[in-house]
C-alpha cells in the first residue's frame, strides 16, 4: 500500500464520520518500488494530502509544502518518492476515533467491518 | 484476442470522459485480479482497487499490479476521505450488492450505503461508470433508485441492445450538475436511438412561481389561460378586457 493511499484512507466504522482520518500507521515491513515520475500528478495530489499524517508516517518529509511547489522539481521528486514509491507491506492502521485496528498483510489492508460496526 | 474484461474497462474509461493527457487517481470497485486496473495503469492513471475476495486479490498480487489493493466490502461503504477520487469504474461487480449473502443483509440499504459513500469520495463533478449484469429490470431499477437517492444524476447506457451476447449495461453516474449521457454503441450503421433512460433529481419549478400570484387577479387569470394553452385546450385570445374588474352583480 502506497503512503498516498494511506493518507487518503478513512475509517468507515459506524458513528465515526469525519473524525475517521487520518488513520495511524504502524508499519513493520516496508519496500521501495521504483515508479515512473509524473510531476503533474504529484503536483495535483499535494493539496489533497493531510500533511500532519504524512509527517507522522515518513519523517523525511519537509514540515510543509513550500511556496510554488508546482515548479520545484526537486521537491516534487522527493514527494513522489515518499507518496508513490514507499510501499507498506506489513503493519496496522488505527482509527483515531474508535481505536479499531485494520491489519495490513502483503501490502493489502483489510477494511472488512463486522455487522455491528457497519454504518446504517 | 483482447479479454472481454479489458474491453469493458476500455469502454468504461471512455465513458468516464477524463480530461485529456492528465493522469488521474481512480477507484476500481470489485477490481478482482486487477485486469481492469492494469488497463488504467496502461493509460497512465493511478488507481486503488477494492474487492471482497482474498483469493482474487492474491491473484492480483501475483500479477504484480501497479495500483493499491484493499480487502473490503463495497456494501459497507468506501473508506476514503471526501473528494479523493477523480473518477470511478467498476466491471461486473455492482450487481452482487443485490444478493443478500447473510440473512441480515438488506440489498437496498447496502446499495444506498455504497452509493452515498461513493458520492462523497468522488471529487465534485467527477463521474462513476459501473458496468454490471442486472438480472432483470427490477434489479436495475432498484440500483438506479438508490443511486439517485444518494445524489447522483445520470443514466444507463446500453451498448448493442439488440444482441443477446454483446449487450452490456453501463451505469453512468455524475456527481456534479446534470450533463448529457454518452451515446451507446450499436452494431447497425444507420443512426439508431440509444435505449437509455436519463434521470435527474431536478424539481419542477412552476409550482413555486404560482405561489406569489393572488387568486382571481388579472395576473392569475392570464397565467391560467397560458396553462390551458400549454395543455392544448381552446382558449380565448387575451385582450384589454381580460381579467378586468366587473360590476358587483357578477
Amino acid at each position: 500500500m502506497k503512503l498516498l493511499t494511506h493518507n487518503l484512507l478513512s475509517s468507515h466504522v459506524r458513528g465515526v464520520g469525519p473524525r475517521g482520518f487520518p488513520l495511524r500507521l504502524q508499519a513493520t515491513e516496508v519496500r521501495i518500488n521504483p515508479v515512473e515520475f509524473n510531476p503533474d500528478f504529484v503536483a495535483r495530489m499535494i493539496p489533497k494530502v493531510e500533511w500532519a499524517a504524512l509527517l507522522e508516517a515518513a519523517d523525511t518529509v519537509p514540515k510543509e509544502p513550500i511556496e510554488g511547489y508546482e515548479h520545484d522539481e526537486k521537491f516534487l521528486r522527493k514527494m513522489h518518492h515518499v507518496l508513490l514509491e514507499v510501499d507498506v507491506l506489513e503493519g496496522t492502521l488505527q482509527c483515531p476515533e474508535s481505536g479499531r485496528l485494520f491489519p495490513i498483510s502483503r501490502g493489502i489492508p483489510n477494511m472488512l467491518l463486522s455487522d455491528e460496526e457497519t454504518e446504517t | 484476442m483482447i479479454d472481454v474484461q479489458t474491453k469493458m474497462a476500455g469502454r468504461a474509461l471512455e465513458l468516464l470522459c477524463l480530461p485529456e493527457g492528465q493522469p488521474c487517481y481512480l477507484l476500481d470497485i470489485g477490481c478482482g485480479s486487477g485486469l481492469s486496473g492494469d488497463y488504467l495503469s496502461d493509460e497512465g492513471h493511478y488507481w486503488v482497487g477494492i474487492d471482497i475476495s482474498p483469493a482474487m486479490l492474491d491473484a492480483a498480487l501475483d500479477r504484480d499490479t501497479e495500483g493499491d489493493l484493499l480487502l473490503g466490502d463495497m456494501g459497507q461503504g468506501i473508506p476514503f476521505k471526501p473528494g479523493t477520487f477523480d473518477g470511478c469504474i467498476s466491471i461486473s461487480a455492482v450487481q452482487w450488492l443485490c444478493n443478500a449473502n447473510k440473512k441480515s443483509d438488506i440489498p437496498a440499504k447496502r446499495l444506498y450505503c455504497f452509493f452515498s459513500s461513493l458520492y462523497s469520495v468522488l471529487v465534485r463533478g467527477a463521474r462513476a461508470v459501473l458496468q454490471l449484469y442486472p438480472e432483470n429490470s427490477e434489479q436495475l431499477e432498484l440500483i438506479t433508485i438508490q443511486a439517485t437517492k444518494a445524489g447522483f444524476t445520470g443514466g444507463v447506457v446500453v451498448d448493442f441492445p439488440n444482441s443477446a451476447k454483446a449487450k452490456k449495461f453501463y451505469l453512468c453516474l455524475f456527481s456534479g450538475p446534470s450533463t448529457f449521457l454518452p451515446k451507446a454503441l450499436t452494431e447497425t450503421t444507420d443512426e439508431e436511438e440509444a435505449t437509455e433512460s436519463a434521470f435527474t433529481s431536478e424539481r419542477i419549478q412552476r409550482r413555486m412561481a404560482r405561489r406569489g400570484v393572488v387568486r382571481k387577479s388579472r395576473e392569475w387569470v392570464l397565467e391560467k389561460k397560458e396553462r390551458r394553452r400549454r395543455q392544448g385546450k381552446e382558449v380565448r385570445p387575451d385582450t384589454q378586457y381580460t381579467g378586468r374588474k366587473r360590476k358587483p352583480r357578477f
